[in-house]
């Protein structure tokens, strides 16, 4: 049954993150099936693929048999780049975004009229999710253009109802004094960005616990839970976590409810499985592992079991909130961050954590990672706040120690911590660059 | 009884120590005195000036982590032995200096040192008592004008 938080009404496009289960896993497999007609029937790549190993959409005849199903890539993205993999004609695109491409080539995606509603759609569900409705002013801080992440925030903050700023990133005197005075009550950005909202605000002496402001909707980046607590008690907002990516559809395929205990995947519309990244077997909920997403409603760029890097476990308790559509647990790391460091595996997320774990260290850091005589070095650069400096020189390398301690204790590696000047890291209005790996140059 | 210094965190590095004094300049104000602790990583530099709270302001905007410190102004004689008659002072009370910095400028042969102790109520207590003028915010800058 579902049960309302009592301030937060159920949003009528909420209604399908409440299916019973049994009618949910046959909307699943119904829009699987034919999702999977189409890619076979119009995308040579995925014919192929399952021509190799003598499969056609008919042998799928139930959820468990998806995971006979090859796997698609990034790689594969890259490869057919620009339009491959469309499995609509050019005329019936009316959008494309594409990924900001690190190394060479970006990656391409498309949407029909449908889709853009249905990614729509689910943004709604999103902001609904998260206690956003009407009559509230939304600035979105997302990056409009090729990143999915301001278009698609932007297009269900206006189907919800609310009031939307499109300001896009950067410029941040800007973004706070609009956020003042317009009374904005709902922020849209990637976590770090929001950091750097909140450091420039307190320069300016404006305190955002006195402002209207108390959503915050986070995402583009994984981010940790101590880092939540730290937004929420310098802001006091709600912080709460949104997670998508560009290939499957952008932001929206998964958002945390008002008890912030995971962000809900809306299974509807992607069909989420948990593999082993090793052997590619499906592992059951609860376990950790890669999250595969298979797009159930997009026509013009299906994709079918997509690993996404992304390191989480489908949770299988019910949730307070009601829903029956199964939450991720925090996704913290991507499988493509991890550093092996003398030979120790190690995510950003806990350098991250270990730095918050120390009080009033605000995580603007960075990652430099060398090799000296043969020998990894692991330093992590931290700017200094106004908060943690102090006077005396023993009392700044103490806190170097601690950080350096707190760094040992959670990855068992000892790091270097250099103490850096406020604003020598580069900030980001997008994704953060955490990690500088010289040992590939 | 006590002088309000600045504090400065900033980078070992060309060009660190420059951009704030500049800033301090184009305000207009004047650094009466100053101290550069470093490590081979980053240094603390530590100033006074008569309008600290200004000052303090200007840097905070400009992104530098300032700290305000209380420190000790003290007299010290003008002759071998002016230091160690302060610093046994101190010894008795058991006081532990945490650093010390001077004023270039002398007064009535009399010169002016700062100090920074672990413990500045108990310091200030122990100096006056043993007759040691402890110079104050308002005297202090009155003799580093009337000198300039």
């Amino acid at each position: 049954m579902r049960k309302e938080s009592p301030n937060v009404p159920i949003h009528p496009a909420s209604a399908m993150d409440f299916l019973p289960v049994d009618k949910l896993r046959e909307l699943q497999f119904s829009r699987f099936s034919s999702i999977l007609r189409r890619a076979y029937e119009r995308v040579p790549l995925f014919r192929k693929r399952m021509d190799d190993l003598s499969l056609t959409p008919d042998d799928i005849k139930s959820l468990d048999d998806i995971s006979k199903l090859p796997f698609t890539t990034k790689n594969d993205l890259r490869d057919n780049y620009p339009f491959g993999l469309f499995a609509s004609p050019l005329h019936e695109i009316v959008r494309f975004h594409a990924s900001s491409g690190t190394t060479g080539k970006p990656i391409v995606v498309a949407y029909t009229k449908e889709d853009v509603q249905d990614w729509a759609t689910a943004m709604v569900r999103s902001f609904a999710a998260c206690g956003v409705h009407v009559g509230d002013i939304v600035q979105n801080a997302y990056g409009y253009g090729l990143f999915t992440g301001g278009l698609g925030a932007h297009y269900g903050a206006e189907a919800l109802g609310a009031s939307v700023i499109p300001i896009s990133g950067g410029n941040t005197d800007r973004q706070i004094m609009i956020m003042k005075d317009f009374g904005v009550t709902v922020i849209c950005c990637t976590p770090s960005y929001f950091l750097h909202i909140l450091d420039r605000a307190w320069e300016l002496g404006v305190d955002l616990r006195e402002l209207p402001l108390r959503i915050g909707v986070f995402g583009a980046e994984p981010w940790t839970e101590d880092m939540r607590h730290r937004i929420q008690n310098e802001s006091g907002i709600k912080a709460y976590d949104i997670y998508g990516l560009s290939e499957i559809v952008g932001p929206g395929v998964a958002m945390e409810c008002v008890y912030q205990a995971g962000p809900h995947i809306f299974e509807d519309m992607f069909y989420p499985e948990i593999i082993d990244p090793e052997t590619g077997k499906v592992l059951p909920d609860g376990q950790e592992g890669e999250l595969v997403l298979t797009t159930l409603c997009k026509r013009a760029m299906p994709m079918i079991r997509y690993r996404t890097r992304d390191i989480t476990a489908l949770i299988p308790d019910k949730c307070e909130c009601g829903r029956t559509i199964r939450r991720l647990k925090r996704i913290s790391r991507r499988s493509d961050d991890m550093l092996i460091i003398r030979g120790v595996n190690i995510y950003p997320s806990q350098i991250e954590a270990a730095l918050l774990r120390v009080e009033g260290t605000l995580p603007h850091y960075l990652i430099v990672v060398d090799r000296q005589k043969g020998l990894d070095v692991l330093e992590v650069q931290v700017e200094v706040t106004p908060e943690v400096f102090s006077d005396t020189i023993s009392a700044m390398e103490q806190l170097q120690k601690k950080l350096e301690h707190s760094i040992e204790t959670i990855t068992g590696l000892r790091a270097q911590v250099k103490l850096v000047a406020p604003k020598t890291l580069q900030r980001s209005e997008g994704k953060a660059k955490r990690v500088i790996d010289k040992r590939k140059m | 009884m006590t002088i309000k210094q600045l504090s400065i965190f900033l980078e070992n590095k060309p060009g660190a120590l420059i951009a704030p004094c500049k800033l301090l300049a184009e305000a207009g104000i004047n650094i009466q005195t100053f101290a550069l602790a470093d490590t081979r990583e980053f240094g603390i530099f530590r100033i006074i000036v008569q309008d600290w709270q200004k000052a303090k302001d200007i840097l905070l905007e400009n992104g530098y982590p300032v700290k305000v410190t209380d420190l000790c102004a003290i007299e010290v004689e003008d002759r071998p032995g002016g230091l160690v008659s302060i610093l046994e002072v101190l010894e008795k009370a058991n006081v532990n200096v945490e650093y010390t910095y001077a004023f270039t400028a002398k007064f009535e042969g009399k010169g002016l040192v700062l100090f920074r102790f672990d413990n500045m109520e108990k310091a200030i207590e122990a100096l006056t008592s043993a007759g040691v003028n402890v110079v104050r915010t308002s005297e202090l800058f009155e003799r580093l004008t009337s000198q300039s």
